[in-house]
């Protein structure tokens, strides 16, 4: 694999972060779905459900991805794992550009990315063991030929991600979602992989698994050195894991910055009404604070308003916001927000 | 559940309680029709006992749940998914049910309105008083009059809760027209101001139109005007705003909060959200394993938790409001197996404050301080003293 220090260095506005760190770099993406004009008709039209999205991330770091449902957030990890092809852009990983890979060409990019998804329910096959699931991946990428060691692997895995030896036996009816969970984790981990896409991975826990499975994935990044992509629409969790954190509304991304900073100064209309949404576990403060809410809905993708995307929602719109695309700009070093009153 | 078996099951119900005399039904229910909403005075109230007075004054019981047990039959053996749980709903008032999934939260709202799944699903005992008569001793007749009419009804997930074939307008008017006894010209005027009530702009058009051409949110909007479309003086909010969006999520429950001021209604939030939770309940009933583990008003319960449960779920959550931790505290291990929970306290296998006697016996729900607030914890002493619930 071609290193990382070939990639150009970044230009302003496409990556947040000096080529030679980056584990992946995400320039430009935009993928469109066609809908309707089928047997039953419709009138044709073009989803845009990512538009022009580029970021990078650092080994070793999580990058956070929030928004609302439909804003193109797990789109834009199918597009960086390939299982939905961009319409345009490019994503760059570990020094290659995936987007004109064939499927064989793939396959070993596959082992060094994984992907954990929501529904730790339906993203298990209910016809395999555990032990099965696991293998399976490392007999496919064959790492391991011989079975006895593909079973200590297992066993290994299970070990790892908080399961017992005796788990490999069991089907994944038979576990509770949080044990399934740590199935989809421990199968993420079978091939070894550099960058872990983490989509939703606790939203369909309970509050009590939720810390569990959080907990493990930040020990397993620092035992093994992993980089995360952590999809996700809740907000304290977001900011309980990553590193950087961007947002995204209706396709785009409309800030990004450090966690820190993104939490405690949100530059964007959209990230501050996202904030003040979050009900907090506290009466006593809650009955003192103020609530802002946010009117209207999130407008449908296939006919975006003009100009900024969120100026029919925003509470400090001006007339420039409807005529304008507001770009992604560096408001202090580190903080990019594309608002034009920013 | 088929009317007869209902009523078959009623009388025997009856007869196992001798409580449940004759002349004290009809005693109820006569209050129950010659009371109006809102108005019932507290000296009115001598049947149902009253829990200390709340905030806003000594007012009357709406609901009160009394030791209600319901049981699942399943090839695994029986589910006590509700096990002997005590709960009431005083008018005007907002109360939470919160806890997990499987902890018997949606399960006693089904009870409640009698819709829990025949045969698998029985309610085995307990009784549930509502304006003083209870509902299950109720025909299935009179229990339809009182399902939408006297209590409406908010679920988690509105696409599967309306009808894909009917149009809005005709969704809404069925009741008016049924429950009211509104000639269709005007159930139809009624559905326009219910619609514009709950912040649907136009709607006329509205009315016109398919569930499948609202948004989440507007599908909400729409399972709120028709659970408030006859006045009802009670709402089940099942998970209400579960399946929205942050920004949504924050719209809805503001609208229900305020129209439920507004009309006097009475809500039950059932939610596994400690947040929504803390903005918009009076009291809080905690629920673990079929059983509460802990009730107190929303302060009470968030601030000085007495059960080591409530405790573990405030703990385990990360928060916006305080600094980043290094690392968060889960509660440790899996929810029990509802058909073979340990003897003794079903949380006693997670519990950091785990003792001897948590193994052995149950504890009860007792109380812990003066206020009402009580907890099902043996060591619940010891829990005042761990002072902040997170840190």
């Amino acid at each position: 694999m071609s290193p990382s220090a070939e990639v150009p260095v970044a230009t302003a506005g496409v990556s947040r972060v000096p080529a030679g760190d980056a584990l992946l770099q995400v320039r430009h993406l935009v993928k469109h779905f066609t809908v309707g004009g089928g047997l039953f008709g419709g009138t044709p039209g073009v989803v845009r459900a990512v538009d022009d999205v580029s970021f990078a991330i650092r080994r070793g770091e999580t990058l956070g991805l929030v928004g609302e449902s439909g804003c193109g957030k797990t789109t834009t990890g199918r597009c960086i794992l390939q299982l939905e092809r961009p319409t345009s852009g490019q994503v760059i990983f570990e020094g290659r550009d995936l987007t004109g890979l064939d499927q064989v060409a793939l396959r070993p990019v596959r082992r060094r990315m994984q992907v954990i998804f929501q529904d730790p329910y339906s993203s298990l096959n209910p016809r395999m063991t555990v032990g099965q699931i696991l293998a399976e991946p490392i007999a496919v990428h064959r790492l391991i030929t011989n079975a006895a060691r593909r079973r200590e692997r297992v066993h290994d895995l299970l070990q790892r991600v908080g399961l017992l030896p005796q788990h490999a036996d069991r089907y994944p009816h038979q576990l509770s979602g949080g044990q399934r969970q740590r199935v989809g984790i421990a199968r993420a981990l079978a091939v070894e992989p550099a960058l872990i896409i983490c989509d939703e991975p606790v939203s369909a826990l309970d509050v009590s698994i939720q810390a569990q499975i959080i907990n493990l994935l930040e020990d397993l990044q620092a035992e093994l050195h992993l980089t995360y992509l952590f999809i996700a629409h809740d907000l304290a969790v977001v900011r309980h894991i990553s590193d950087r954190v961007a947002v995204m509304y209706l396709g785009k991304i409309v800030e990004i910055a450090d966690r820190r900073e993104l939490y405690e100064n949100p530059l964007h209309p959209y990230t501050q009404a996202l904030l003040a949404a979050v009900p907090i576990p506290d009466p006593a403060l809650e009955a003192s604070r103020p609530r802002p809410v946010l009117g209207g809905e999130v407008p449908s993708p296939l006919n975006p308003p003009s100009g900024c995307v969120f100026h029919p929602r925003c509470p400090i719109a001006v007339d420039r916001c409807r005529g304008e695309i507001p770009p992604l700009r560096e408001i202090t070093p580190g903080h990019w927000a594309a608002c034009l009153l920013a | 559940m088929p009317a007869l078996a209902v009523a078959r099951f009623e009388r025997r119900l009856c007869r196992r309680n001798p409580v449940l005399g004759g002349g004290r039904k009809e005693r109820a229910v006569r209050r129950a029709t010659t009371v109006g909403r809102g108005a019932k005075p507290p000296a009115e109230c001598d049947e149902v006992p009253l829990r200390g007075a709340t905030l806003r004054g000594v007012v009357g019981t709406l609901l009160e749940v009394r030791n209600l047990q319901t049981h699942f039959a399943t090839r695994g053996g029986v589910v006590r998914a509700v096990d002997g749980v005590s709960w009431d709903v005083r008018e005007g008032e907002t109360v939470a049910l919160v806890g997990e999934s499987g902890c018997g939260k949606s399960v006693s709202a089904l009870s409640i309105m009698r819709l829990v799944a025949a045969p698998a699903g029985r309610i085995v005992g307990g009784q549930i008083l509502f304006k003083g008569r209870d509902l299950l001793r109720l025909g299935e007749e009179e229990m339809r009059r009182v399902r939408g009419r006297e209590i409406g009804m908010v679920f988690q997930e509105p696409m599967t809760s309306l009808n894909p074939v009917l149009n809005i307008g005709r969704q809404l008017t069925e009741g008016l027209e049924i429950h009211l006894k509104l000639s269709p010209a005007d159930a139809r005027r009624r559905a326009e101001e219910l619609l514009a009530m709950v912040g649907i702009s136009d709607p006329g058009r509205r009315l016109r139109q398919y569930p499948h051409q609202f948004s989440g949110g507007m599908r909400q909007r729409m399972m709120i005007a028709m659970a408030l479309a006859c006045n009802p003086s009670l709402v089940l909010a099942d998970e209400p705003t579960t399946a929205l969006d942050v920004t949504i999520q924050a719209q809805i429950l503001e609208l229900m909060k305020d129209l439920s001021r507004r009309l006097g209604v009475a809500m039950l939030i059932i939610t596994h959200n400690l947040g929504v939770v803390a903005r918009y309940a009076d009291r809080v009933n905690v629920m673990y394993a079929g059983r509460i583990v802990e009730r107190a008003t929303a302060r009470e319960v968030y601030g000085r938790p007495r059960h080591p449960y409530t405790l573990g779920l405030l703990r385990s959550v990360p928060r916006l409001d305080e600094p980043r931790r290094a690392r968060l505290t889960p509660i440790e291990g899996q929810p029990p197996d509802l058909t073979r929970l340990p003897p003794g306290c079903a949380f006693a296998p997670r519990c950091a404050f785990c003792v001897e006697r948590c193994t052995r016996e149950a504890p009860p729900l007792a109380e812990v301080d003066a206020g009402g607030h009580v907890s099902a914890c043996w060591e619940a002493a010891r829990l005042e003293r761990v002072g902040e619930p997170v840190r």
